[in-house]
């Protein structure tokens, strides 16, 4: 069976350490944060100038000058700290962000990734996306595997305008976690009960499948 | 002699000189730490063929979206928009030119005007539509691209507390691009929640010391919230 967008999520958490500062996009990464493991700690940085973002607020304690990057009210955690937006971009440049979660329309077997831009479309533009992807130490990329008509978003190359290049080494999609390395994507597990043919058939770009490929724990 | 003092009483004094076909760059991270009465003031000027600089444009109705009304700006630098139907309708028309610039590049671009540098060179957007036509540069095995810095004729900031000398303190996460949009002005204009004495704030506190700014207006503030999104 396909993972649920939480159990995406769930996935995703799975991959912080304790002690990680950690940047969640809108979407599916937001819901990781429900899922952070009981025994380890990990702070949540928001692009717009809060690190140690905290649960949506009460109604006692909403306050429009508490907001997270989605323009969502938010709270601050106990030791959060809160800063100016060239101070946020800094650390996120500066690579002092451990780990960026973020969505994606497209990604091909080089890491490069397509998130933010449809030709045709209305473009509303790409807010920090590109300073993220260009400056995090680790990124997952979630998404599905393919499109609601069955094509492949894991391509040999992306054929919307790119977010970044060369900056994608993991991806945790509905069927599979892959990391991408030497111009292929390398199958490391598999969703439960998804076999690894059908991963295969859905996977545009190169696909390297070792001899085992264990199901995912969830 | 006012010397240091820097209040002005009316919004008519805060914006005066700001005349057509001039550049603005704005605090604010959505709705959050706009300074509400001074755009709510060049909206009343009528001043035409802006350029703003501000990571969104507001709502249709509330922010910056209020300038579109009356067709006052010509151009947007702005990392995300579209919040707001008659921008889009505005862009589509081709009355309303948008510069889509990545959000920590946004936020360096101010920084940079305000600090006299001219350009600094960035990985990100690198590869991209936004890299197109720019110098690449490559260090350390890795290619970057040169952004230039913004400033602007004014720059107009929301701040928490302001002193009569302009110091200034930013609330929560309504700072955003605020103390940077304060060094990028020529005229830069502070509308403040409070004004206090020169002294009540603790001067190691202060985040825009008073010698970015050169007016500081008495506000009183609506604050709307975007997406208000409560606990389950």
């Amino acid at each position: 069976m396909a993972l649920t967008r939480d159990q995406i999520a769930m996935r995703v958490a799975s991959e912080f350490k304790d002690g990680d500062y950690v940047n969640l996009g809108i979407g599916i990464p937001t819901l990781a944060a429900n899922y952070v493991p009981d025994d380890i700690e990990v702070m949540l940085q928001s692009e717009n100038g809060l690190l140690g973002m905290g649960p949506y607020p009460t109604e006692e304690q909403i306050d429009a000058d508490m907001i997270n990057a989605g323009k969502e009210t938010v709270t601050a955690i106990k030791g959060s700290s809160i800063f100016s937006s060239a101070e946020s971009f800094a650390m996120i440049r500066g690579g002092h962000v451990d780990f960026t979660v973020l969505g994606a329309f497209e990604v091909d077997v080089h890491g490069n990734i397509a998130s933010w831009m449809i030709p045709n479309k209305l473009v509303k533009g790409m807010g920090g996306a590109m300073d993220l992807v260009a400056g995090a130490k680790n990124i997952i990329v979630t998404m599905t595997h393919a499109d609601k008509h069955g094509n492949s978003k894991l391509l040999s190359e992306c054929t919307l305008p790119l977010t970044g290049v060369n900056c994608i080494t993991r991806i945790i999609t509905d069927l599979a976690v892959l990391t991408v390395a030497d111009g292929a994507f390398h199958l490391t597990e598999r969703a439960p009960g998804v076999s690894v043919e059908e991963i295969a058939e859905k996977t545009a770009g190169k696909l390297v499948i070792p001899e085992h490929v264990p199901e995912m724990v969830i | 002699m006012s010397g240091f003092d820097k209040v002005v009483s009316s919004y008519a004094d805060a914006m005066q000189g700001l005349t057509d076909g001039m550049t603005v760059i704005a605090g604010g991270f959505g709705l959050c730490g706009i300074p509400e009465g001074l755009i709510a003031e060049i909206k009343r000027m009528g001043v035409k063929n802006l350029t703003f600089v501000s990571n969104n444009c507001g709502v249709d109705d509330f922010g910056l979206g209020i300038l579109l009304e009356d067709k006052q700006i010509k151009k947007m630098i702005s990392s995300y928009v579209g919040e707001n139907a008659l921008f889009e309708q505005q862009l589509l028309s081709g009355e309303l030119e948008v510069e889509l610039t990545p959000q920590g590049t946004l936020a360096e671009k101010m920084r940079a005007g305000g600090a006299g540098i001219p350009a600094f060179y960035t990985a990100t957007g690198y590869g991209t539509p936004v890299g197109e036509g720019k110098e690449v540069k490559e260090f350390n095995g890795r290619p970057y691209i040169l952004e230039e810095a913004i400033t602007g004729e004014f720059a107009i900031v929301r701040a928490w507390k302001a002193d009569r000398y302009g110091n200034c303190i930013y609330r929560h996460t309504a700072q955003n691009f605020n103390p940077m949009a304060a060094t990028a002005g020529k005229i830069t204009v502070v509308e403040a929640e409070e004004i206090v004495e020169p002294g009540d704030l603790d001067p190691s506190q202060i985040h825009t010391p008073g010698i970015y700014v050169n007016r500081v207006i008495q506000g009183s503030f609506e604050k709307r919230i975007e997406r208000r999104v409560l606990a389950k």
